[in-house]
């Protein structure tokens, strides 16, 4: 059956239309529920100040122990200095390895600093030392910021030694990461807070929005109306797309110019990629309000379906690779993961597309299937 | 207009039966009432007849378009009220009726006529939400939405329940007059004394239809002798009543008991008044009476 | 005991300039059944919570089984029934738990529970039923239960919030059975209803019109006030002039 072309045009125009006022009428929702609107905008700023806050708060006072196998003249110029900062609290009651090993466990220090038999010798006469420091990196932001005090005040008091004695005297940290050696997720937050703030309001604001139609009954008019279905979601999604956006943004602002961290790969890049999972995770908020029926039930699976999956596998809180095998396997089918693999290749490592597009392809593969699935299950009718 | 044919619907996997094997036809420009109490099957047929259910067995079509085939023809042309208040309560009076119109492809403009003596009540308030209207208003929205793109068959789903006689009264009024524009129209309620307002009705309980017909006819085919009776201690005249020998059912209905008798016993009147007196029942009054829609209904449930 | 079991005087409730309830004034005796009737938005809501201790008044006067509505609520509820259409019973638990459940509620001993509800499923033929979740009963029965359920501990007063709406005609009577035996037990039946015949079952009725009481008095009596032949028409002349209406 084919229209003649200027009848096509006036349904083209009439869907429009359709659509434009669904879309407004999204947009009225989201911006009468103040306290939701609230949440929306108030989160990220919150998280990022949260998350910034609790990094340089927890350095100070934190539990030293060191362990002085030297007891010499040199060993003890670099305790001083140590106990001379603020962000340290030294405990010297410990004598031995298996000692400092336990306290780990216990959980009782973070850092352990020592010093070899010979420090002072070795430094006077081979110009060469070495301290150990083993920090408990299981929190890893913390962990290397502990350690670049440490080093900061080695190297101090060899600047020192240098001023006095013309030789060069070098004293060599050899840092031992425990429990997370690579020290992955270190200052990386801000992706993290990305992913989960994206994730957050697509799949929660619009399972809930959708599912509150269900609810309400508004959903039953909607179906009794020459309206698709399909559209109804669609335009669903376009006021969190927006939000989303002006979340990215403010985000990126606060951390280039509250935490310091710079955008080393290509702004649009990474917006691209945000955009994909956005639609990941409004995919996934489409599937939420098919099997549900109630937007508390609807709420409470994005937040386990969601919440937690981002938070534990996405790399960014708890390191991936010290996880069991099962566990990192379960990883791979967080979109999160991959997102933040992506944002922070591109802001920290500042690699183009060509770093990325294994990732991408794997976030657009999600993205396909969880958008078939869900539009196979979305119900034009009641039941 | 509407024709149903053997519909039956079941829910949580054929354990509960919502309609049994339902049947009926509305014509053109009629009025037509389901009427029933809560859980009969009223909301599973009409959402079936809008195409938002499927039905287990039957057939049914509306505007000659088949309910499963034509379910797209079927959501352009028939306007659909809910039982609960379907309306969005954030929005204006005047945004939720603008969003209504364009779902439909239409404007206020093109169809005000039909709706203008509803809409002028609730002018006033046009810049309100509809969250914060009153009952009685949120219904007269919900009818201007449901009509904004001049339906050919009108399904209104409850649309007193819950509303104070007063409104009531008015809503019916606002029907008659749609009917008068030749709207078709299938109405449910549980309000036995709105069915004389229709042209026909269905009684309907637990999913099964008990009768279809003229108000009148229906009361027509109640062929015994009713008795409304009344004395200064109602809660003893109940108790005696149902312990008289003759009785066949007594129901309270207002001030008074509606009494059926067993057929075989001449001058009932008469016995029952002695019967009465005896048991010490003062100001006594006994007459007999034309049975009502609810007195019918009663009488084909307990059937 | 006094010998009325609800008295108020000038009671009122104002929510910011909207006075809600406006210097009503009424007596309920005990045993009696209290229609208390109005259009939607009246106030009858309103008026209710005041008297069940759920919403301190801003004005007036009232008490609630000898009890002040402003300093012993406490007391109010526990000699009290309430039953709603809208909430009454957990829907989740079976007939059997809701009664334990309501029986403890109101402090009833084990003893006292277990002789309850054994009384209570006979009356109410709910024999084979005792172990199906409420959910799974037809709404008559529901409500029929609940109505049980509010009175098991002997409250002086019950109030029911439109007992019976959309339930079937037979079942309906069924429940006005139940209630003309609890007042014959002399529990006073506080009643709302939007079925106009089932005011001529109360023994007095009051029609609530915007905020304030237009018309108290027996229903053969208010219908020769308003030479009308029934309530409903009664109701109609008293409620057509309201100004204000809402949920």
């Amino acid at each position: 059956m084919s229209l003649p072309e200027e009848q096509k045009e006036v349904i083209i125009e009439q869907k429009m239309k359709q659509f434009i006022t669904f879309v407004k009428k999204e947009f009225y929702h989201v911006f009468r529920d103040r306290k939701t609107l609230l949440m929306l905008f108030g989160l990220p700023v919150v998280q990022i100040v949260l998350f910034g806050f609790a990094l340089t708060n927890e350095i100070k006072n934190t539990k030293v122990v060191i362990l002085d196998y030297a007891k010499d003249e040199a060993s003890g110029s670099i305790i001083n200095k140590i106990e001379a900062s603020s962000y340290f609290e030294i405990e010297h009651s410990l004598l031995s390895h298996e000692e400092i090993e336990r306290a780990f466990k216990q959980g009782t220090i973070k850092l352990a600093i020592v010093f070899p038999v010979n420090f002072n010798n070795d430094l006077l006469h081979l110009n060469k030392s070495q301290i150990q420091i083993i920090a408990d990196a299981s929190d890893p932001n913390t962990a290397n910021t502990l350690i670049s005090f440490t080093t900061s005040i080695i190297s101090d008091y060899q600047k020192e030694l240098m001023q006095i004695n013309a030789l060069p005297y070098l004293i060599i940290p050899k840092i031992r990461m425990l429990y997370n050696p690579e020290l992955k997720g270190a200052p990386n937050f801000v992706p993290g807070v990305m992913a989960l703030v994206l994730t957050l309001i697509c799949v929660m604001m619009t399972s809930v929005a959708i599912v509150k139609e269900k609810e309400k009954g508004t959903m039953e008019i909607l179906l009794v109306s020459p309206f698709k279905p399909i559209l109804v979601i669609l335009s669903k999604a376009i006021p969190y797309l927006l939000i989303s956006f002006v979340n990215v943004s403010v985000i990126l602002l606060l951390s280039v110019f509250i935490l310091d961290m710079p955008i080393n790969g290509s702004i649009v890049l990474l917006f691209a990629e945000s955009t994909l999972l956005i639609i990941t995770a409004l995919s996934l908020g489409l599937f939420i309000s098919t099997v549900t029926d109630s937007q508390q039930t609807a709420m409470m699976l994005s937040m386990m379906g969601m919440m937690l999956p981002t938070t534990l596998f996405s790399g960014f809180m708890f390191p991936i690779e010290n996880m069991p095998v099962a566990l990192q396997l379960i990883s791979n089918i967080v979109p999160a993961k991959w997102y933040y693999i992506i944002v922070k290749s591109i802001m920290i490592k500042g690699l183009g597309f060509s770093g990325v597009w294994k990732e991408t392809l794997i976030l657009t593969a999600m993205t396909v299937f969880l958008m078939i699935i869900s539009l196979k299950k979305f119900k034009t009718r009641l039941e | 207009m509407v024709q149903l044919n053997n519909i039956s619907k079941t829910y949580n996997k054929g354990s509960t039966l919502a309609v049994d094997n339902v049947s009926f036809s509305v014509d053109k420009g009629e009025l037509f009432g389901l009427i029933g109490p809560d859980g009969a099957g009223k909301t599973s047929i009409f959402r079936i007849l809008t195409t938002l259910l499927l039905p287990d067995t039957g057939t049914a079509s509306v505007t000659g378009l088949d309910i499963i085939k034509d379910y797209k023809a079927i959501r352009n042309g028939v306007g659909y009220m809910p039982g609960r208040f379907s309306l969005y309560q954030d929005l204006t009076v005047e945004e939720n009726l603008n969003f209504f119109a364009t779902l439909f492809n239409t404007t206020i403009r093109e169809n005000y006529e039909l709706i203008k003596d509803i809409y002028i009540q609730i002018e006033p308030f046009k810049t309100r939400r509809a969250g914060k209207l009153s009952g009685g208003m949120k219904q007269k929205l919900a009818l201007c939405c449901a009509l904004i793109h001049k339906p050919t068959v009108l399904f209104l789903d409850e649309p007193t329940t819950g509303v104070d006689a007063v409104s009531r009264k008015e809503f019916w009024e606002m029907l008659k007059r749609l009917k008068e524009q030749g709207i078709t129209i299938l109405v449910s309620t549980p309000y036995m004394d709105e069915a004389t307002l229709c042209d026909r009705i269905a009684l309907i309980q637990t999913g099964k239809i008990l009768s279809i017909d003229t108000p009148e006819k229906i009361i027509k085919q109640f062929q015994e002798q009713l008795y409304a009776v009344k004395s200064g201690n109602m809660y003893k005249l109940l108790n005696d009543l149902k312990r008289y020998e003759y009785i066949s059912s007594c129901y309270p209905f207002g001030e008074f008991f509606h009494v059926l008798f067993k057929n075989n016993v001449h001058n009932i009147k008469t016995e029952v008044m002695n019967y009465l007196k005896s048991k010490g029942h003062e100001q006594l009054e006994m007459h007999s009476i034309p049975p009502t829609i609810e007195d019918c209904f009663i009488k084909l449930m307990t059937h | 005991m006094t010998t009325t079991v609800i008295k108020t005087e000038n009671l009122t409730k104002r929510f910011g300039d909207f006075i809600a309830v406006d210097k009503i004034s009424f007596e309920v005796h005990p045993g009696e059944i209290f229609g208390f009737l109005g259009a939607n938005g009246a106030g009858k809501t309103t008026a209710m919570r005041m008297l069940c201790g759920l919403s301190i008044p801003s004005n007036g006067f009232a008490t609630v089984a000898g009890y002040d509505v402003y300093k012993e609520t406490e007391q109010i509820k526990k000699s009290i029934g309430y039953m709603s259409q809208k909430f009454s019973l957990y829907e989740d638990l079976t007939v059997t738990e809701n009664i334990h459940f309501f029986g403890g509620i109101y402090g009833l001993s084990d003893k006292q529970i277990k002789e309850k509800s054994t009384e209570l499923i006979q009356k109410l033929e709910l024999e084979d039923q005792t172990k199906k979740l409420v959910k799974t009963l037809p709404l008559g029965w529901k409500q029929k239960l609940a109505f049980s359920v509010a009175i098991i501990h002997q409250p002086q007063i019950v109030f029911l919030d439109e007992p019976t709406g959309g339930v079937d005609p037979v079942t309906r009577r069924q429940f006005w059975d139940l209630i003309y035996d609890a007042a014959d037990k002399g529990i006073t039946v506080f009643v709302t209803t939007h079925y106009m015949d089932e005011a001529e079952y109360c023994h007095r009725v009051s029609i609530m019109v915007d905020g304030s009481i237009k018309a108290l008095d027996s229903p053969s009596a208010l219908k020769k006030q308003f030479s009308a032949d029934s309530m409903d028409k009664v109701f109609y002349e008293l409620a057509r002039g309201a100004k204000r209406s809402d949920n």
